[in-house]
């Protein structure tokens, strides 16, 4: 047959997509439910290291968090996952854990839903709200753990999609993250106003002051990183003012 | 003395040698890694790296090299991708219609980048996060397109995969050197460790060079940069080698 023939060409590109197609449907459905299990072993391992940290005690021997110990142990210390509308009331239809924040941060905030997860961990509890915002490229996410008095912060973890290595990327980095410790998320006005990434700061170790230090040269992602705590934070108030009461009434 | 031995062989063995001469000739088949292949892996290495010598990649080679760890497994990945590709291709070279050539090597290194994507995702989950948007960049790499289009269509596949491999290499080789000064000078880390010492807020905080004042350049980690450092490499490597010079 001659290979410059127009039939020729259409039965070469009809095959080759054919094929191509086979191939690469076959590898995306057989590799999926690993690749699907390894994103939520990774969300449980996010969540978990909020508060415990890299390295978890299992049998009296230090033992890195890995993904895999992470999905073994998130059960044991999650005690209670809530799926809250905006009144700060739970959502009996919705599961905390599926819900995905791509999609919720899209919806008006009346029909959105907010994950929380309440930890118990060495006889104290905890408080992880899921976040998600937009960076300098593609979207910025993390997690805050809140200490029992639900303003201070015990641990945050950051992720990107596609900042800059070297610059936006950093928001990753332990030593960034370590900056948000013991900071507060309430203003002196009782206003949820989250952390702020404050570029040239110089206030030093001062936790209360709702600030932490930005990194040079990501002014956007930090600034992304301020709106997204701020904007999904102040989102729980409702139900933070809830449990405060019931707190205040059992005592 | 090694001549007087070979002088003394004997005729039976002199008759196998000529046989295996000629049919090497006929099938025009030589040892896998002949002289003449051995070329074709260190020629892109140095004599006519795609980077310095073809200025071809250069759009990764900028988006890339600020950390050195993104730098390494981007050039494991293109070497795969480049390899495979080659010789996908040069297998298919006698079907391909010569007019959709072009499309069938999109394809082709499309679905390769597709591949290792996904098992990247499914079983090195880590390093996958780490390349996050650069595994799809591969699929931009001028220097595949280039070499599918220059060698493995005319070659054959065992030729093509040497070539492949070699042309990769001698993309990563630059893109290395050049992810190592970036990060260097860029944020005194070496794959991440602090090489230079600790920068803490203050002078006294810090250790190493930077308590005495030292501080880390920016400009490195700007795009700009890569282009310098590439543009120092060339100036480097053609002062070292005088073929690369052109007379006018």
């Amino acid at each position: 047959m001659d290979k410059n023939s127009n039939a020729y060409t259409f039965i070469f590109s009809i095959a080759m997509v054919f094929v191509v197609a086979i191939v690469l449907s076959f590898l995306a459905t057989s590799l999926k439910p690993m690749q699907s299990k390894n994103v939520k072993q990774e969300k449980m391992q996010n969540i978990l290291s909020t508060f415990v940290g890299d390295s978890i005690e299992v049998d009296g021997q230090m033992k890195e968090l890995t993904r895999e110990l992470a999905s073994e142990k998130f059960d044991e210390y999650i005690k209670n996952q809530y799926a809250l509308n905006n009144n700060g009331e739970n959502v009996e239809s919705a599961n905390a854990f599926d819900i995905k924040l791509s999609n919720e941060i899209k919806k008006p905030i009346e029909e959105q839903v907010f994950p929380l997860y309440e930890a118990e961990y060495k006889g104290k509890s905890f408080y992880v709200i899921p976040l998600r915002g937009s960076g300098l490229w593609d979207a910025i996410w993390g997690y805050v753990a809140l200490k029992d008095d639900l303003n201070t912060i015990e641990g945050v973890i950051f992720d990107h999609k596609g900042e800059t290595a070297g610059l936006g990327a950093e928001i990753t980095t332990d030593w960034f993250q370590e900056r948000f410790k013991n900071e507060k998320i309430y203003n002196d006005k009782d206003k949820i106003v989250g952390v702020e990434v404050k570029k040239g700061y110089s206030g030093g170790n001062d936790k209360d002051d709702n600030k932490v230090n930005a990194i040079s040269g990501a002014t956007i992602t930090g600034d992304g990183v301020t709106n997204m705590m701020e904007e999904r934070l102040k989102r729980y108030k409702p139900f933070f003012q809830k449990l405060k009461n019931t707190k205040l009434a059992i005592r | 003395m090694s001549e007087k031995k070979q002088y003394k062989k004997s005729k039976k063995e002199k008759k196998k040698d000529e046989m295996i001469l000629f049919l090497s000739k006929s099938e025009e088949k030589k040892s896998f890694l002949s002289k003449e292949n051995r070329k074709l892996l260190s020629d892109p290495l140095d004599d006519n790296n795609p980077i310095t010598v073809q200025v071809l990649g250069i759009c990764s080679a900028l988006a890339i090299t600020v950390q050195l760890k993104p730098a390494i497994v981007m050039t494991v990945a293109v070497i795969f991708v480049m390899a495979m590709g080659n010789v996908v291709v040069s297998l298919m070279r006698n079907l391909i219609p010569n007019r959709i050539r072009i499309i069938v090597q999109l394809v082709v290194v499309a679905s390769l980048v597709i591949i290792v994507d996904q098992i990247l995702k499914a079983f090195l989950y880590d390093v996958s996060k780490q390349l996050s948007i650069f595994i799809g960049l591969i699929i931009t790499n001028c220097i595949i397109m280039g070499r599918l289009e220059a060698f493995a269509l005319g070659n054959k596949p065992w030729r093509s995969f040497l070539d492949g491999v070699g042309n990769a290499a001698g993309y990563g080789v630059i893109l290395i050197v050049v992810a190592f000064f970036r990060e260097l000078f860029g944020s005194g880390k070496l794959l991440g460790y602090e090489v230079l010492g600790h920068k803490g807020l203050t002078l006294a905080d810090s250790t190493g060079l930077y308590a005495l004042g030292y501080e880390n350049n920016g400009f490195f980690l700007l795009s700009p940069m890569a282009l310098i450092v590439v543009g120092l490499v060339i100036w480097y490597q053609r002062s070292r080698n005088r073929k690369l010079i052109e007379e006018n």
